[in-house]
């Protein structure tokens, strides 16, 4: 009996954490348009998670590419369809595996510094000083982060395709001789209107998701200086969560349009 | 009561504040003048409801009964830009400083002098003024310094320059000489103490250090249960025989 107390418990948690988020979103939506647009800090924020991101999601970019290939090859080989990997590869990274595995690095690496600077600054009362000061400390760190993110991780998953792509071309060109030209040819004759277009838009969602639960956690931080690792470990894990979930909203809809 | 209080009209007015946390009150029907040009010390012990206090006047906290006026205008009614542009007229020193410590010194207090274009325009040129507050708390060389190259008494100085760089007419101080060595916090009170004659503040000081309110209370006020239990100068309170009040003192 204590269990299904527990888990109702645990439920009415969840039903609140969702109802606060959405409440957090919708005074994003508000702030977003109002002056002053804090224009300084967005740039600030975008340098820090968009070119300091750019190693990570480039090395694991071109890991996924090098390796997915290699993986492949020798399947695709037993059916004489060797010809088919530059396609295949495109379309998976481009639709799927780039900006998945790209927007879960940032989730990490991003979304927990969101949380935990923001912690931080809660904890020793440096929002409560931004408050009292007359400022709006919302829209200089929510706001500016959010759309930081939002803005960014587009950004970057083009980056990432592209070194995935450039991995899976190396190993093409080493053990199957196809050149750089045949290779990017063989990418572009197969990609479509509806590989692109429908994976970019949800990259905008990745990075809206991203900045949003960092934020949220990062800003409602409890608990003094343990309340930080929280926020920053609970920005990782709900964030996570919510890409898969978006991601399965958007391919559900590209579907959708994609069948028609 | 001294002359500042018998003469001065009230520039803070609290009436029957009430503030708990679940089942724990806190506040329960908190009354508070506070007279222009006056330094009045709020003494009660740790956990009493002093910082509650001071966090629900600043609108930091919402109170669950009672009003509170700032020079005037009951905070409650006041729209988010009102209490914004009300919030330039009160500076907050914060027990641990609470400098963004992701800026300079610099960019600490030009960061709410920029925001309120209101009240100062537009200021191309910040600097005069930074250097002039910071020349108020005798730290002008640390102009370019980080947070974390500051000492705790530094930091405390830093934070009432950026209190002090919007103009405020009254300053609410969230125990000022806490964590501070004798020499410092007495050097912090002296600060205190000069600022308000350069500026022309009234002082609101919440403390439970007795050489503190020794030096610089006009008034006191004792919160003890949730209530200002007792009232007066420092000389009156520490000749009481109430043993509450006498404990204050020992």
């Amino acid at each position: 009996m204590n269990s299904v107390f527990r888990i109702i418990e645990l439920f009415k948690i969840s039903l609140l954490e969702i109802g606060e988020l959405s409440y957090f979103a919708g005074r994003f939506f508000k702030e977003v348009f109002k002056p002053p647009l804090e224009f300084k800090e967005f740039l600030r924020q975008c340098y820090n998670m968009g070119n300091r991101s750019l190693l990570l999601v480039g090395v694991t970019g071109f890991i996924i590419g090098l390796v997915f290939t290699l993986q492949s090859r020798p399947t695709l080989q037993q059916f004489g369809a060797v010809s088919w990997i530059p396609a295949m590869v495109s379309v998976s990274i481009i639709r799927e595996i780039g900006p998945i595995i790209t927007a879960l690095i940032c989730a990490g690496r991003i979304g927990s510094g969101i949380g935990a600077e923001l912690g931080s600054m809660r904890v020793t009362e440096q929002i409560d000083a931004m408050e009292v000061s007359g400022t709006n400390p919302f829209k200089y760190l929510v706001v500016t982060r959010i759309l930081a993110t939002t803005l960014m991780l587009p950004v970057l998953v083009f980056f990432g395709d592209a070194v995935a792509l450039l991995g899976s071309l190396m190993v093409e060109n080493l053990k199957g001789e196809v050149s750089f030209l045949l290779y990017f040819t063989q990418v572009f004759n197969h990609l479509e209107f509806f590989d692109v277009i429908p994976s970019t838009i949800k990259t905008f969602f990745f990075g809206f998701a991203i900045g949003l639960v960092g934020c949220f956690k990062g800003y409602y931080c409890k608990k003094g200086t343990a309340g930080v690792g929280l926020a920053a470990n609970s920005a990782v894990v709900f964030s996570s969560m919510l890409l898969f979930i978006i991601d399965f909203i958007a391919v559900f809809i590209a579907n959708i349009f994609y069948d028609v | 009561m001294d002359s500042i209080s018998e003469n001065k009209k009230p520039i803070v007015v609290i009436k029957d504040l009430k503030k708990s946390y679940g089942d724990n009150l806190v506040l329960d029907g908190f009354n508070m003048e506070l007279n222009e040009g006056e330094n009045l010390v709020i003494m009660g012990k740790s956990g009493s409801g002093k910082s509650v206090m001071i966090k629900c006047l600043i609108g930091l906290e919402e109170p669950d009964s009672g009003s509170i006026e700032i020079m005037g205008k009951n905070i409650s009614e006041l729209s988010r830009e009102e209490l914004d542009e009300l919030r330039t007229e009160v500076g907050f020193l914060f027990q641990g400083s609470a400098l963004y410590d992701s800026m300079s010194v610099r960019e600490n207090l030009e960061f709410p002098l920029r925001r309120h274009t209101k009240k100062f325009g537009f200021i191309k040129d910040t600097k005069p003024r930074v250097m002039e507050v910071l020349e108020s708390v005798g730290l002008a060389h640390t102009i370019d310094l980080m947070p974390n190259e500051l000492s705790g008494g530094m930091k405390r100085r830093i934070a009432l320059a950026r209190t002090l760089i919007l103009l405020p007419k009254i300053i609410l101080y969230d125990e000022p000489t806490t964590g501070l060595d004798p020499i410092t916090s007495k050097e912090i009170l002296l600060l205190m103490m000069s600022i308000q004659k350069k500026y022309n503040t009234s002082s609101l000081i919440i403390t439970h250090d007795v050489d503190c309110a020794r030096m610089i209370s006009n008034r006191m006020i004792l919160l003890i249960d949730g209530i200002n239990y007792a009232e007066g100068t420092f000389e009156s309170l520490s000749a009481s025989t109430d043993p509450k009040v006498k404990a204050f003192f020992k």
